[in-house]
């Protein structure tokens, strides 16, 4: 029976591990579709903002109350999880509470656990509150209705959930250990202290050991499963970001949130363009060796680089970018959380053709138009007050910009007067009809 | 005021073989907007005060292309700025001074990529060194103790960082230093940024300008004090929309130092 037991552990631990390790590596060849771009430079500074931002969780604490019980439950989940590392091993070699011959330390860790499952608990009660019955601006945007909004309520049930089992299945270990139960209890006395669920033995009460065993083992049991379960509900979630904060705020922009980069291939032409000199054959060549010349812009997931294809699953669509927007905030259709969601759904969509038919094959969809639409770009005021607000280190602006890039210069399709403010700056060199050799007649007025 | 403000060029400047201690950027907005040229003068009487050694490049300035590139058109944007670059660079100009964040923030950040190394500052940033050299006097005058808010631009606050410095002569001034909700690294954008200044806004229940006016009105302020000109005019619009041009009026940091002065 036990040996029983312990193979089928294996298999549900390797069956896990192995489904999660195929997720990440999709996860990778998909971000990997996007265009390379160097990011390797100031690791010094790049570690000491991801210490800050993701480990630190210092955008998040800036909501303090949110903050505060995201740091509980992102704390409590970590560090709950050390104890399933001694549940792996007790599931593998048949073991009971393997690490307690840490004596009064052993104590100490289980004891602090109990607390911060019960601090976990409420804290998701709490979110589930925030999200369901107060109507909070950033919870109640368009594109979270429907599987966004469940999927952040299933996480909470989940963890509820999972709360609950560790302590139901140390309150009946507990148990087990009072009634001197074989294989629970041990002749160094009490191992672990049960601050929380030492209140839940009432339930227990008059229980015999057998009932007792089939208690703690369910709880036991479900608790490691759901575990693995989690790791692998990630990939579909946006709670894929309790992995990937960490690379995400490690790879984001370092220079000033205004500066925006320049392009490398319009540099090139300008160049060419400038300078009588110039070879006016030497730039297309090198061009003719990378096929066809280069796309100004994005128009779809291939077009945007690796770290915003990165930025698109990280997201955690909490919405504190939608909140502090102004285009959002004033009705308009812009939401820098959906530019988001859009580009991994749209990422999500390619991925799932090259898992099918081994390579992308057109679908006839891309990220412009399909997914995001040019009045949500055109209404964006590049004020970076996403990029600020985003506790994960999210640019969703350059996305904003790259699509721009590609409406203003492959398809000429800008606003009426914006087109007019363009030519104008081409003509005068200012975005109004005013003359350049009137410039500086404000000095003479008056 | 009777006699015309003097304003050195650059091209004068060389004429003379002179180098001037920093050339004033004026932009496109303080070049030819009415409202934004007030702003202008009142900047360069401060200089002419200080005894600052400035000139602009008046016909030879360009837009920067601040506006083409935050709308996308990034082959604008890089013509313009090469040829601002190959006009600063003929000059040998070293440090640039401007009053707008906007200007401010491309010839920073996004020229240096196109061969353009300055050294930059906003107007409030120089007016600051010029105030910490001595050369500058900021007393109270005629603003003191008025409840004045301070509207961050998004290109000089978080776009680059600086809270400080407009904040600093505003306290100079002894006002009343007022905070909106939305302050600082939180400050709300006025509408005018990303090329929206020459559109018109998408479709939506209000105008971006009207909703920062309404978290400025909060404060009950007697000034909201700006940094950049197309702030200055999309808040004046709002407040106008508010029907309080009568007792609440939109001023530039600069200006607010000079009238204090009388200058
Ligand atoms: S940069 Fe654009 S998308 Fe981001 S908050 Fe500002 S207006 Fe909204
Ligand atoms: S981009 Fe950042 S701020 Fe916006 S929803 Fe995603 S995680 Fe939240």
């Amino acid at each position: 029976m036990q040996i029983i037991a312990q193979i089928l552990f294996l298999i549900a631990l390797v069956a896990g591990i192995g489904f999660f390790v195929r997720n990440i590596r999709r996860l990778i060849r998909n971000i990997n579709l996007g265009k390379e771009i160097d990011r390797s430079d100031n690791s010094g500074e790049r570690f000491g903002k991801m210490a800050k931002i993701a480990l630190g969780q210092s955008k998040m604490v800036k909501r303090p109350i949110s903050g505060f019980l995201h740091v509980i439950v992102y704390v409590g989940f970590i560090i709950i999880n050390i104890e399933v590392l001694e549940i792996i091993i007790d599931g593998l070699f048949g073991t009971h509470r393997i690490l307690s011959f840490m004596g009064g330390f052993y104590s100490f860790l289980i004891g602090f656990f109990e607390i911060l499952a019960l601090l976990v608990f409420v804290g998701v009660v709490v979110f589930w509150i925030r999200r369901n019955l107060i109507n909070i601006y950033r919870f109640l945007g368009n594109e979270l209705k429907g599987w966004p909004k469940n999927d952040a309520n299933y996480i909470l049930y989940f963890e509820m959930v999972l709360m609950i089992l560790f302590l139901v299945m140390n309150a009946t270990d507990y148990q087990l250990q009072l009634n001197g139960a074989p294989h629970y209890s041990s002749e160094a006395g009490i191992m672990g202290s049960f601050p929380v669920s030492q209140f839940l033995l009432p339930i227990f009460d008059g229980m015999s050991n057998a009932t007792l065993i089939i208690i703690e083992r369910t709880a036991w049991w479900l608790h490691i499963l759901g575990i693995l379960f989690f790791l692998n509900y990630l990939y579909y979630s946006k709670h894929l970001h309790i992995l990937l904060a960490f690379p995400n705020v490690y790879y984001s922009k370092l220079q000033p949130q205004g500066e925006f980069n320049n392009l490398q291939s319009v540099t090139d032409e300008v160049k060419l363009m400038m300078d009588p000199d110039a070879d006016p054959f030497a730039a297309p060549a090198e061009e003719e060796e990378e096929g066809e010349p280069e796309k100004f812009g994005a128009s779809d997931v291939f077009d945007l680089n690796r770290v915003q294809l990165l930025n698109s699953y990280t997201c955690t669509e909490c919405g504190r970018c939608t909140s502090e927007c102004p285009a959002n905030r004033t009705g308009k259709k812009l939401s820098p959380r959906k530019i988001m969601m859009d580009t991994r759904d749209r990422l999500e969509e390619v991925g799932e053709i090259i898992n099918k038919k081994g390579k992308y094959e057109d679908n006839g969809k891309q990220l412009l138009g399909d997914f995001i639409l040019e009045e949500e770009l055109w209404a964006c005021t590049t004020c970076n007050a996403c990029v600020e607000a985003c506790p994960v280190g999210i640019d969703p602006l350059s996305i904003i910009v790259e699509m721009r890039r590609y409406l203003m210069m492959e398809q000429s399709s800008a606003p009426n007067e914006l087109a007019i403010s363009m030519t104008n700056i081409e003509n005068n060199g200012a975005p109004w009809p005013y003359n350049q050799q009137d410039r500086l007649n404000w000095a003479k007025e008056n | 005021m009777a006699e015309a403000l003097k304003v050195p060029t650059m091209a004068e400047y060389m004429a003379q073989g002179k180098k001037p201690e920093v050339l004033f950027w004026v932009g496109c907005a303080g070049s030819f907007d009415d409202r934004a040229k007030k702003i202008t003068k009142a900047f360069v009487k401060l200089l002419h005060n200080a005894k600052v050694d400035f000139a602009v490049l008046g016909t030879e300035e360009s837009c920067t292309g601040d506006p083409a590139k935050r709308a996308g058109n990034e082959f604008l944007f890089q013509m313009q700025a090469v040829t601002n670059i190959e006009v600063l660079n003929g000059y040998e100009i070293k440090k640039i001074v401007t009053a707008c964040p906007h200007c401010f923030n491309t010839i920073k950040n996004e020229y240096p990529g196109l061969g353009g190394n300055y050294e930059v500052l906003h107007h409030t940033q120089f007016l600051k060194s010029l105030l910490a050299e001595g050369r500058l006097k900021v007393e109270g005058g005629k603003f003191k103790g008025k409840r004045i808010t301070f509207h961050d631009p998004c290109y000089l606050g978080r776009g680059n960082g600086e809270y400080e410095a407009p904040r600093d002569l505003l306290r100079k001034l002894e006002v009343e230093l007022l905070e909106m909700r939305n302050c600082k690294e939180k400050g709300m954008c006025c509408g005018a940024g990303g090329a929206q200044m020459f559109k018109e806004p998408e479709p939506g229940n209000k105008d971006v300008n009207i909703e920062r006016t309404e978290q400025a009105m909060e404060v009950k302020p007697e000034v909201i004090a700006a940094g950049c000109p197309f702030c200055n005019t999309m808040m004046t619009d709002g407040v106008k929309g508010k029907n309080k041009e009568d007792s609440v009026e939109v001023m530039d940091v600069a200006e607010l130092i000079a009238n204090a002065q009388d200058l």
